[in-house]
């Protein structure tokens, strides 16, 4: 299923937390909704399911306008941050619930709700807990039975907010990937929302990158590691360092010197480099970015330098291997490998 | 993010698609539900208290103060105010005691002891003054020594403080108890830690942390206190001018067709009620993380 | 320490205590003096009394205890109590579900004031209450006199001509105060802040995400209201109901002004062991005071073991 959203708006006494926003879901894809707090992620996923109406702005699934359509008729799996199950129903209740809950004319025969319960419950790997009540289980069963229970009533969209939020970091790796494959094998549409780049760049098919209400970039995780749009971007994905430069002569230019990074096409005047730490070489001589050491610890295989360049008080983080020799200086001169030039604000 | 206010505002501008949301009711179930509650509090609470209030100043306000010049009614106040100021205090000491030793330590019967200190929560207000007049009323054993001594309990004083003791005991415990299990020990550790006394860890420590709670429980303790009927009737005999409190001397008055007066002393009781549930409200909205939570009886 | 047995060292920071203790060691100082405090005002105020109660119902005769429980007069007046109180703390989970939800999910203009007049019957001394709803409730009262024989009520049906013939000439009058119906509610009155106070604080810590997962997966209002909220909210009220029963149960105040307290009819129990006591009939007012309390006590154990069952059952998720 498709869904389509188009200059949605959404306010809260007048505060705006979407900001016209658009996004095209393709069906079947994973996509992840990646943004610190705040940025309105949460309330995209909400607006989708039909939990919040929009101020203004329309919600297409497939071809059909689903704006005006209650969260009943929209149809949508939706799996809550802390699970939100039912601790008055055992497992298979839970799970079975979304089916009982039809209309006579549509609900199947009790038999038929039971099998696809088992059924489901199989396929979240945890046959055998149906008669368990939600608090005898881990948060990991939890989350599956939850998923389970979306699952059931055949969305037409699939729905997580902060799916893995509430789990310590050896299940939370090892549901990730569990998911990855339930939704390989169901093909659902499916959009989750995360706070932790990590978690997004692993899982998804496609980012979409949140800030202040508004959607900065979207692509695959390459894309937006690789080509960040913004400096939101750039400092949100990945590390990052980043300093002021002058454009000029279709160059970059610090403390009056060139550093030796072309910049053909960057508008002459005051800007901001951006590069990733580990993605720098060490240059022995010739146009370079050279700073004093001001601090060095390892973390890891790398050791984690701070520079100090043209005495800006703002210091610029490069990456080395632990056991390399530059390690040792106290002056070190580097090029970023790769980089991006934004003019400043 | 999503939503601050839980609460669902019914005078705000209904959207066309508000009722949508899936978490509130429609609007038309929404005003039905108010006015519900609304009619029945009105009802079965509001109307009692304005009936005090008009049939107390129906015949004028003359009638209304020439209540209080009668001698025995300006009796049964001074005693209402008497055996409030003795069981209050004495309540307070006994509430904070116990709450010291059930909250601050793990000992063996713990619950048990805490069931025993509602239990007059549980006793019919009768039976609260019965208990005495069986201990040391005229048939029971106790009352040739206190003849003997001119000791006199039922259908006296200490009769009447005794069983207002009984049926507020719990009031203050009741409210420390779950404050201070709430607070833990690690405040007073910590004193201790720095070398404070016990007393000093107390008085400079665990007072300012529950003063909120034990003005409540008093507010609380003392009400019911003054208002007290059930097991003061029981113990004290009725003789007005001598053992009539407030609640006692309106039955007398309501009795013999007195109803001004009658509801003129009632109104006294009433105010007190209204002071104590605006105090009440007040604690509860500025100091509501320092009371042991909203529910209380 | 030497020659301390080997299973007394479970607590090795503290030796001089190991072993069975009957309190749990502790760094705080007081435990003797507010432990002695409490048990012997305990005892003096409430334990020693109670037991003298049980004492003088235990020394009657048993021959006696029965006659006096199995007369029709107890029989009819604690039927009366137990029976008036039941309708009241039904009627009071009804209503009281209806004002805990209204004030915890809307706003509305005076829902501060609503919230705090919740509580007057827990402020109102029961005299007070007693005597208005009695006047309220009197057939020339302001409510009483709706209902009475040739009152608006009475008359609005009787000018109903739409009616099928002899339906209006049902007489509608139903008299208040003086009968069994006064005394549910006086007791409605004393009890709906126990239902109000323990359903509200549930349903002010119940997870909105519960409704918006039963919504999601396709469930109406009234699905969500039914399956998922009540359940939840179930043994608040059965603790609310229980509370207010015992509560009304043992109601005198109240009651005593507008029930007419006739005998047979409207003469509740604690009524009965007053007037048994001012017949010097301590035997009779023991034993039934003694049926009261057993019944007191089990309440007691019941709420309890609500409170430790509803733990186990919705403990935290």
């Amino acid at each position: 299923m498709d869904i389509r959203v188009d200059t949605v708006r959404k306010e809260f006494s007048h505060y705006p937390a979407l900001n016209d926003v658009s996004l095209d879901i393709r069906s079947s894809e994973l996509i992840a909704l990646l943004g610190p707090s705040g940025s309105g992620k949460t309330t995209l996923l909400r607006l989708i399911a039909g939990l919040e109406m929009p101020t203004a702005g329309r919600i297409f699934f497939g071809d059909e306008d689903a704006s005006s359509k209650t969260v009943q008729e929209r149809n949508v799996g939706f799996v809550f941050q802390a699970y939100a199950l039912f601790r008055n129903m055992t497992v298979l209740d839970n799970i079975s619930f979304g089916l009982k809950v039809r209309p006579r004319s549509t609900r199947p025969p009790k038999a038929e709700i039971r099998r696809r319960a088992m059924e489901l419950l199989d396929l979240v790997q945890l046959s055998g807990l149906e008669k368990r009540f939600p608090q005898q289980l881990s948060g990991g069963q939890r989350q599956r039975v939850a998923l389970a229970r979306a699952l059931a009533i055949e969305p037409r969209v699939l729905l997580l907010d902060e799916p893995f939020g509430a789990l310590d970091a050896q299940v939370r790796k090892e549901l990730r990937k569990w998911l990855r494959e339930i939704h390989d094998r169901t093909g659902h549409t499916t959009v989750f929302v995360t706070h932790d780049q990590e978690e997004a760049l692993e899982l998804a098919d496609r980012l979409v990158v949140m800030s202040q209400g508004k959607i900065e970039q979207v692509g695959t995780p390459d894309d937006v590691y690789d080509r960040p749009n913004s400096p939101f971007v750039f400092s949100f994905i990945g590390e990052s360092s980043s300093m002021p430069v002058t454009v000029e002569n279709h160059e970059l230019w610090v403390g009056g010197r060139a550093i030796g990074l072309p910049a053909p096409n960057d508008a002459v005047g005051e800007a901001n480099l951006f590069f990733r730490p580990h993605d720098v070489e060490l240059v022995e001589d010739g146009a370079a970015l050279a700073g004093v050491v001001a601090a060095s610890r390892r973390v890891g295989g790398t050791r984690r330098v701070e520079l100090e360049i043209g005495g800006n008080p703002n210091r610029v983080e490069i990456d080395l291997p632990f056991d390399h020799p530059a390690g040792e200086k106290t002056r070190i001169a580097f090029r970023p490998k790769r980089w991006r030039v934004f003019p400043q604000a | 993010m999503f939503e601050p206010d839980v609460i669902y505002d019914s005078r705000r501008v209904i959207l066309p698609t508000d009722h949508t949301r899936p978490t509130t009711e429609r609007p038309w179930v929404r005003r039905l539900l108010i006015g519900i509650a609304v009619v029945f509090m009105a009802a079965v609470l509001v109307l009692p208290l304005v009936l005090v209030f008009t049939e107390a100043f129906r015949k004028g306000a003359e009638t209304y103060f020439s209540a209080f010049a009668d001698r025995q009614s300006q009796q049964a106040i001074l005693l209402t105010l008497l055996v409030a100021a003795i069981a209050v205090p004495l309540n307070l000491v006994f509430g904070v005691a116990a709450a010291w030793c059930v909250a601050k330590y793990e000992f063996w019967g713990k619950s048990f002891l805490t069931t025993l200190i509602d239990l007059p929560f549980s006793v019919s207000p009768v039976v609260s003054g019965m208990v005495y007049v069986l201990l040391f009323g005229a048939q029971s054993v106790l009352h040739p020594l206190l003849k003997a001594y001119n000791i006199e309990i039922i259908f006296a004083v200490p009769g009447i403080v005794l069983a207002t003791i009984f049926v507020t005991f719990p009031f203050i415990a009741r409210e420390l108890i779950p404050l201070m299990q709430d607070q833990g020990n690690t405040d007073e550790e910590a004193a201790l830690s720095l070398g404070a006394t016990g007393w000093q860890t107390f008085t400079r420590v665990t007072l300012p942390n529950i003063k909120w709670g034990l003005l409540y429980g008093v507010l609380l303790c003392n009400a019911r206190a003054m208002g007290e009927f059930g097991a003061v009737s029981v113990v004290s005999g009725h003789i007005r001018g001598k053992t009539t409190t407030m609640p006692l001397d309106i039955e007398i008055l309501y009795n013999e067709y007195n109803f001004a007066a009658a509801f003129a002393v009632a109104s006294l009781l009433a105010m007190l009620a209204l002071v104590t549930l605006v105090f009440k409200t007040i604690l509860e909205y500025r100091f509501g993380d320092e009371l042991a939570g909203t529910r209380r009886h | 320490m030497a020659g301390a047995p080997r299973g007394a060292s479970r607590n090795p920071s503290h030796p001089a205590r190991a072993g069975w203790s009957f309190v749990k060691p502790s760094v705080i100082p007081g435990f003797g003096l507010t432990f002695g405090y409490t048990i012997l005002y305990l005892s003096l105020i409430v334990l020693i009394p109670i037991a003298g109660l049980f004492l003088k119902a235990a020394t009657t005769p048993l021959e006696q205890i029965i006659k006096i429980a199995t007369s029709p007069r107890t029989l009819k007046a604690l039927e009366v109590s137990f029976g008036s109180s039941l309708i009241a703390a039904l009627v009071n989970v009804v209503f009281g579900i209806i004002v805990a939800w209204v004030l915890v999910r809307y706003k509305f203009p005076g829902r501060r004031l609503l919230d705090a007049i919740v509580d007057l019957p827990f402020a109102l001394p029961t005299a007070v209450a007693g005597i208005a709803l009695s006047t309220l409730y009197a057939p020339k009262g302001w409510v009483g006199s709706l209902f009475s024989d040739k009152g608006p009520l009475w008359q609005w049906w009787h000018g109903q001509t739409w009616l099928p013939f002899g339906l209006s000439e049902f007489s509608l009058n139903f008299k208040i105060a003086y009968t069994p119906t006064g005394i549910v509610i006086a007791l409605i009155f004393i009890g709906l802040p126990f239902v109000v106070r323990t359903v509200q604080p549930v349903l002010e810590e119940f997870e909105q995400e519960l409704e918006e997962a039963a919504a999601t997966l396709g469930a109406n209002r009234w699905q969500t209201i039914t399956s998922v909220i009540l359940p939840r909210l179930t043994p608040a009220l059965l603790t609310g109901f229980a509370l207010a029963f015992a509560r009304a149960v043992g109601e005198y105040g109240s009651v005593i002004f507008i029930a007419g307290n006739l005998p047979n009819i409207s003469e509740i129990a604690p009524v009965l062991i007053v007037i048994k006591l001012e017949e010097f009939d301590q035997a009779g007012a023991a034993v039934i005071a003694g049926i009261m309390l057993v019944i007191a006590f089990v309440m007691l154990l019941v709420i309890n073991l609500i409170q430790a069952w509803a733990r186990r059952r919705f403990g935290n998720v």
